[in-house]
């Protein structure tokens, strides 16, 4: 195709496109999420056994993990800053440091399910362990995706080009974090 | 929204380097919000026909137990459940979706707002190509070992979940990935149509100049956005249910199987207004045009539907009434039903107001929105009786809900659909249709259409239920006169399904050889209307139009045409 269209140019509503679409993005995620969430608390408060289940799992590497997502939701601020600035080389690197970030948080992950799963706590062991592996598998693919597109964002950004983007995929990856600081408590701490 | 218009000085240069493009960019991979519509409808029109022949073999089946269908074969009580499953998740999201919401929304938003594409239009492409994976999916779960899933489209489990019961371990969980691929498409597509609409407004285009279907598509982008997450989820619960052995929704492992029927109606109700409310504004924009009036009460149409989609949240449980909800909560369902009615009927009243008083022309697509507010009135009246919880528990799962609903979905994505078509073919081909044949094609559509489902209802009062094969197992349904009204039904369904032969031959028809539209043949005030009949690429090569007034300036006191377009300067 030619030219962008000139409907992207535009901004009737006062707010720019890609982050009203990223915003929407969130909203239909939210209920995504929300409704995975929903079913697990029902079934929670309905089986008070799901407590001694929870009980098996790691909250020092969940804490772990928390920590290094929220030290990466500061690495993408740190970006946006940059990018704010016109310095797209540093946004650069720290949209690199967030995605180092995600990467540990999956090793981590895997890590932990290998262990888990080699201890008899599958998937299918009870619904308890089906909703933390689906939940949390869910949010660990949210993550990877965040990252591999950050990995594009930043390619473009490094050369300068396209800088309102690296506050967009911002956007996003913080609302990957808030997710799991939904989901920790939820699978780890509630007893 | 802010009111405020920024016109970027982007807004000269556009697309000055216009390069030859291959067929393959023009036509197979588009970006192009037009051809993407045409894509999606045509996928859609093509869907129609399969699930329209879906209908036809089940229905003789009824008709005439075990007899030989033409073109099928005996259906066997496999095929019977594969065919009704099909028809139903087929009309529902690969027809009605794809054709009100994602084929009239890519045409219509751009072209009405004044915006020479879509703000995304590579993901618009991407939720094509999605929707027809999805599509392709779903008709291909046929051919596989154990056949196409059969346990209706609300998949209830543990039917849909367990193999042992379903008999289609491969076809059942096609079906659920099929309807969760078909989910993340409009998803996409849902993003585009909000913010395009949103943000992309020719200058001066305030929020009371958007027209009515805009409107309308874009509250059911919104609705459908906030609804289908929790179905998406469990649609992913699902498939680990059937595959992985997982039992979210297995009572014997702990799991739930109502949990799913939440899932599923939080998005099943507010998904029917999902469809409704475009069909809605299709049938605004051709009624204003045709009765050379205002549309009457816009504000309030809008505060209605806006109105609708937030209350349309608070009902899904009046599916469940029988499913062993708590007594109570049936009362409180059963109210808020009863209240999501009433702003329905104000938009009905809406329709009649504005025909009120109006220089009325009955042309083809004007025959077809009057036809849609007449058959929908039957459909919303008979979901009354079905919101009060009590005469629920007689009519659940019978014909009646059957009836209902299809006097509901059939006027708006048939006759919703038809009267868009009709009303816009025009701009999308620059040719007008043949109007005898329409007429003739909408009689021998509309005729047949209260004939097969007028029967329907008086077979669900006495007792009929839904989902069986063959009544002639059960002696109290098969007394002669239901057997009769059964074969009235069929025989109707085969006349309207002939029918559509004369649409598709006046569409070609018409294409190839039908005198030239012009720019506007309706006399139309909105923006559409002021770009070439069919528009190029980047809708307006001479420069965008400028908004100054509302859609609908039909017999203006202050100005001598009897309509007032938007573009034009007072
Ligand atoms: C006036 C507003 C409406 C009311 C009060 C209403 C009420 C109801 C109720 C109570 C049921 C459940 C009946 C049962 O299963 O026992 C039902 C079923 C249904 N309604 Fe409506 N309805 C309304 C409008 C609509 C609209 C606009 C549509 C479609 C666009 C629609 C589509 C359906 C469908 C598809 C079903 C049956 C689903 C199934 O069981 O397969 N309804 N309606
Ligand atoms: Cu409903």
């Amino acid at each position: 195709m030619s030219a962008r269209p000139i409907a992207t140019t535009r901004s009737a509503a006062g707010m720019p496109t890609a982050r009203l679409a990223v915003w929407w993005i969130i909203a239909s995620e939210i209920v995504i999420f929300g409704g995975l969430l929903g079913s697990y608390i029902m079934h929670r408060l309905a089986h008070g056994v799901w407590a001694d289940y929870a009980a098996a799992t790691n909250p020092w590497i969940g804490g772990f993990n928390t920590f290094v997502l929220l030290t990466s939701s500061l690495m993408a601020v740190l970006g946006h800053q940059a990018a704010e600035r016109g310095d797209g080389p540093r946004a650069a690197k720290m949209l690199y440091l967030t995605c180092g970030g995600g990467l540990l948080f999956i090793c981590v992950k895997a890590y932990e399910w290998t262990t888990e799963i080699s201890h008899g706590m599958t998937i299918t062991a009870n619904t308890f362990w089906s909703f933390y592996y689906t939940a949390a598998g869910i949010h660990a693919l949210h993550v990877i995706a965040g990252c591999i597109i950050m990995l594009f964002v930043a390619q473009t950004a490094k050369k300068n080009l396209e800088l309102h983007r690296v506050e967009i995929i911002g956007i996003y990856w913080h609302f990957v974090d808030v997710v799991w600081i939904f989901l920790f408590p939820l699978l780890y701490i509630a007893k | 929204m802010a009111e405020t218009i920024h016109v970027g000085h982007a807004e000269e240069h556009g697309h000055h380097d216009h390069h030859e493009m291959s067929f393959l960019e023009k036509y197979v991979f588009p970006l192009d919000h037009k051809m993407i519509a045409m894509q999606y409808m045509f996928t859609g029109m093509f869907m129609a026909l399969i699930g329209g022949f879906f209908a036809y073999a089940f229905r003789m089946q009824l008709a005439f137990p075990g007899m030989d269908v033409p073109f099928w074969g005996v259906v066997t009580p496999a095929d019977y459940n594969a065919l009704v499953t099909s028809h139903g998740s087929v009309m529902i999201f690969w027809v009605a979706m794809p054709v009100l919401i994602a084929a009239f929304g890519n045409y219509l938003i751009p072209l009405m707002i004044g915006a020479d594409d879509m703000v995304f239009p590579k993901i618009n492409r991407l939720s094509y190509q999605i929707f027809l994976i999805s599509a392709i999916i779903i008709i291909a779960s046929f051919f596989v070992e154990g056949g196409a899933f059969g346990g209706a489209w609300t998949a209830y489990p543990p039917l849909s979940t367990k193999a042992q019961y379903s008999l289609t371990p491969i076809g059942s969980t096609m079906w659920i990935t099929a309807v969760a691929l078909e989910f993340v498409a409009f998803l996409l597509g849902g993003i585009n149509f909000i913010t395009t609409a949103m943000n992309s407004r020719a200058p001066g285009m305030k929020m009371w100049d958007i027209p009515m279907v805009v409107w309308m598509i874009v509250i059911a982008s919104i609705l459908f956005m906030l609804s289908v997450g929790p179905l998406l989820a469990g649609g992913i619960m699902m498939i680990f249910d059937q595959q992985l052995g997982t039992a979210f929704f297995d009572p014997d492992r702990g799991g739930d199987p109502i949990l799913w029927q939440h899932l599923f109606w939080f998005f099943g109700h507010p998904e029917v207004y999902v469809v409704l409310l475009p069909a809605v504004g299709i049938v605004a924009e051709v009624m204003t045009v045709f009765s050379r009036k205002k549309l009457f009460a816009y504000k309030t149409v809008l505060y209605t539907a806006i109105g609708t989609g937030v209350l349309s949240f608070t009902v899904w449980a009046h599916h469940q009434f029988i499913a062993g909800i708590d007594p109570r909560m049936a009362n409180v369902f059963t109210v808020t039903t009863l209240l999501i009615s009433v702003p329905i009927a104000e938009m009905m009243f809406v329709y009649i107001a504005t025909l009120y008083g109006g220089k009325i022309t009955l042309t083809t697509p004007m025959l077809w929105a009057l036809a849609f507010v007449f058959e929908f009135l039957i459909g919303g009246i008979t979901g009354i009786f079905l919101g009060a919880s009590g005469n629920d528990i007689y009519m659940h799962d019978t014909y009646f809900v059957l009836a209902h609903f299809h006097y509901t979905f059939y006027p708006i994505a048939i006759i919703g659909t038809y009267a868009g078509f009709t009303f816009w073919f025009p701009k999308m081909f620059g040719k007008m249709m043949n109007d005898g044949l329409g007429k003739l094609h909408f009689w021998l559509t509309i005729i047949p259409f209260n004939l097969i489902f007028l029967p329907l209802f008086v077979l669900g009062a006495s007792g009929q239920h839904r989902r069986i094969y063959d009544y002639t197992n059960f002696p109290e349904l098969a007394q002669p006169w239901q057997q009769d009204l059964r074969q009235l039904a069929t025989i109707s369904l085969v006349v309207m399904l002939g029918a559509q032969v004369i649409f598709f031959y006046n569409v070609i028809k018409s294409w190839m050889s039908g005198p030239p539209a012009g720019k506007n043949p309706w006399n139309s005030g909105t923006l559409e209307w002021t770009a070439t009949s069919p528009p190029p690429h980047g809708n307006w090569p001479e420069g965008l139009p400028t908004c100054y007034r509302g859609p609908y300036e039909y017999s203006h006191p202050d100005h001598d045409k009897d309509y007032w377009p938007q573009n034009e300067p007072a």
